[in-house]
């Protein structure tokens, strides 16, 4: 296990800059979770980390030994990648065994490295079997099954769950949190879905455009965003955001307002006219969700989605009143679209 | 209540497309054409001397005389030697250096890549009758003339074969060599047991078409060697007819013999080749 540090990181390709000095401190066995848009950079220093990327400035430590200029192998670090990257000449336990070699382990100790894993993440029965045979989940096991068995000092995850669906998404989430638990090895997790933020991390760090906008637990993020960008990406439905000014003490919707007020979906619920914030629009659309309904209606030009308990369903093109009660309301100035905090 | 009468149960014939007939037609005798004067070799080599200009497929004393003569000059089992240790010698070199280098110009970012791949490309647009005399030239120089790495030397190497190589590793997924990186392996290593499997549909296609081309090469081994110990079946084929007269019936003997292993690795190998052609878009 290690700490991990990034130290005014740089990444230009030629001219180019596409990470522009970030520094981030990752402490041993912290689970940390990069999140942000295509093209933000969070797969580029996933990359400098591992030493597949040349970094162009700055510094990375891990285990507080500057690696700038140590090969991957020399890391001793294990990814994970989005297309799992298991060889389909080999079978599962070749696949598993290959992580090892390189290593100075004797053969008894191998096959009992490679035996733990598969254990450990199921795998037992289909060690015999290649991975044309196996399903997406089952791929990506054997791929966390291939970086487990070295025993490294951090797990690197680029985007692992991206191919699979929903369920076996939902299902893998766990197992890798089971595993971190369990392991307790540092992991760096990168993906672009921030539900698996959310669920996995104990630390999320927020980037756009080469920058990291904001580091911190899930609740931080999602409670306390830095501006409008983190607001938005933080939470499903997405945060809704209308322009507003204060009037007599109190948050109106406001065209042109200098202020841009958000409210999350599950804040803002539909049919009640009392609250620290209220508006009311046409219904454009209705999502029964079961429990909730979410009830999507148009005001001030934007389209806002509000909760509905699940038994009411408003009818398309009605008029619906929604409100959201003190202290659901995020407050950010419409210029900088930095936070201005809750209201 | 009336129910409408049950359809009166027909045998079904297949509807056969006339377009379909006229390929099958067209296919059909374009291998007759293929095939006839393979028939005819092989039906003369069971002839006699006398019997050679009469021109039916089947002879009228088959005889396998003819195959003794030659299976049991030892020439011709020295040529048959020469040809398999030069066929065989050149496929693996190819098979080695060609996915070496196409590898290297896939996988690796490094100035000049470009100009590099141009360069060896660019040699597919001069003709081998250009370089005979270079090649002649340099054998001569270096004292390469009437030996085996003389013969072989030329085609050792191809470009076509790493232009085909460098296609097909370019469709190697790059995770697959980072996660090798990552799990300590060299880059030789990383080529050798990760890349190489990967592309063994390119690397069948090739050695097919590279042992075809050396075992039927005729214009370069005839110009390097002098001597009969070292001439490949084509070219002591050949020899039977400058020596006396023409000896047609011991000619199509040899190439009867001189086309097994092409027949062996054709029906071998089937699935590759069509495989092959169809990746490397490839004539046959």
């Amino acid at each position: 296990m290690a700490t991990i540090a990034l130290r005014n990181l740089v990444k230009s390709y030629g001219k180019t800059d596409v990470i522009h000095g970030i520094n981030l401190d990752i402490a041993d066995g912290e689970f940390v979770v990069f999140v942000g848009p295509s093209g933000c950079g969070k797969s580029t220093t996933l990359r400098m980390i591992a030493g597949l990327e040349e970094i162009s400035g700055g510094e990375i430590l891990i285990g507080n030994e500057v690696v700038n200029e140590l090969d991957p192998k020399r890391r001793n670090i294990a990814m994970v990648f989005q297309n799992y990257a298991i060889y389909p000449h080999m079978t599962v336990r070749q696949n598993i065994a290959f992580g090892l070699y390189t290593s100075p382990l004797s053969r008894e100790e191998k096959d009992a490295r490679v035996t733990e894993a598969a254990t450990m993440l199921g795998l037992t029965a289909l060690l015999d079997r290649r991975p044309a045979a196996l399903s997406g989940g089952q791929r990506q096991r054997v791929a966390i099954g291939r970086a487990m068995v070295r025993d490294p000092a951090a797990f690197l995850f680029d985007e692992p769950l991206s191919n699979l669906d929903a369920q076996l998404r939902a299902q893998m989430r766990i197992e890798i949190k089971r595993l971190h638990q369990r392991l307790g090895t540092t992991i760096v997790y990168v993906t672009h879905d921030q539900v698996e933020a959310m669920t996995m991390a104990d630390r999320i760090v927020v980037m756009r455009d080469g920058h990291i906008l904001q580091s911190g637990t899930p609740t931080e993020i999602y409670e306390a965003p830095v501006n409008v960008f983190t607001a938005q990406f933080i939470g499903s439905p997405s945060m809704n955001l209308l322009p507003a000014a204060e009037v007599g003490g109190r948050i109106v919707a406001q065209s042109g307002g200098p202020l841009l007020v958000g409210l999350r979906p599950h804040d803002l619920v539909a049919g009640e006219g009392e609250g620290a914030f209220s508006i009311s629009g046409e219904v454009t659309a209705v999502e029964p969700l079961g429990p909730e309904t979410l009830v999507h209606f148009q005001t001030e030009g934007r389209t806002v989605i509000a909760t509905a308990p699940a038994r009411m369903v408003p009818a398309i093109g009605s008029t619906i009143q929604a409100s959201a009660a003190a202290g659901a309301l995020y407050l950010f100035d419409a210029k900088t679209e930095q936070a201005m905090g809750r209201r | 209540m009336t129910s409408a009468p049950a359809p009166t149960p027909t045998l079904a014939m297949p509807r056969i497309h006339p377009g379909r007939i006229l390929i099958w037609t067209v296919l059909f005798i374009g291998g007759v054409i293929m095939v006839t004067p393979l028939i005819f070799m092989f039906s003369t080599s069971l002839k006699t001397a006398g019997q050679v200009y009469d021109l039916r497929m089947i002879p009228a004393a088959p005889t396998l005389d003819n195959y003794i003569k030659v299976l049991s000059d030892g020439r011709f089992l020295r040529w048959f030697f020469n040809s398999t240790f030069i066929a065989v010698a050149v496929t693996l070199s190819n098979v080695f250096f060609d996915s070496l280098v196409g590898y290297t110009l896939a996988k690796f970012r490094f100035r000049g890549r470009y100009f590099v791949f141009l360069a060896i490309l660019s040699t597919l647009m001069i003709p081998t009758e250009m370089l005979v005399i270079p090649w002649y030239l340099m054998s001569a120089e270096f004292g390469w003339l009437n030996s085996y790495w003389g013969i072989m030397f030329p085609g050792m190497m191809t470009a076509f074969g790493t232009f085909l190589m460098k296609q097909f590793f370019e469709t190697v997924p790059d995770d697959f060599i980072e996660a090798a990186r990552i799990d300590g392996l060299n880059e030789f290593t990383i080529w050798w047991r990760i890349a190489m499997p990967l592309v063994t549909p390119a690397l069948s296609a090739l050695a097919i078409f590279t042992f075809l081309g050396n075992w039927t090469a005729f214009f370069w081994p005839l110009i390097v060697t002098t001597s009969q110990e070292l001439y490949t079946l084509p070219i002591g084929l050949s020899s039977f007819a400058v020596e006396q007269a023409i000896q047609w019936e011991m000619i199509m003997t040899g190439a009867s013999l001189a086309t097994l292993p092409t027949l062996l690795v054709f029906l071998l190998l089937q699935r590759y080749i069509v495989r092959g052609v169809m990746l490397a878009g490839l004539k046959g």
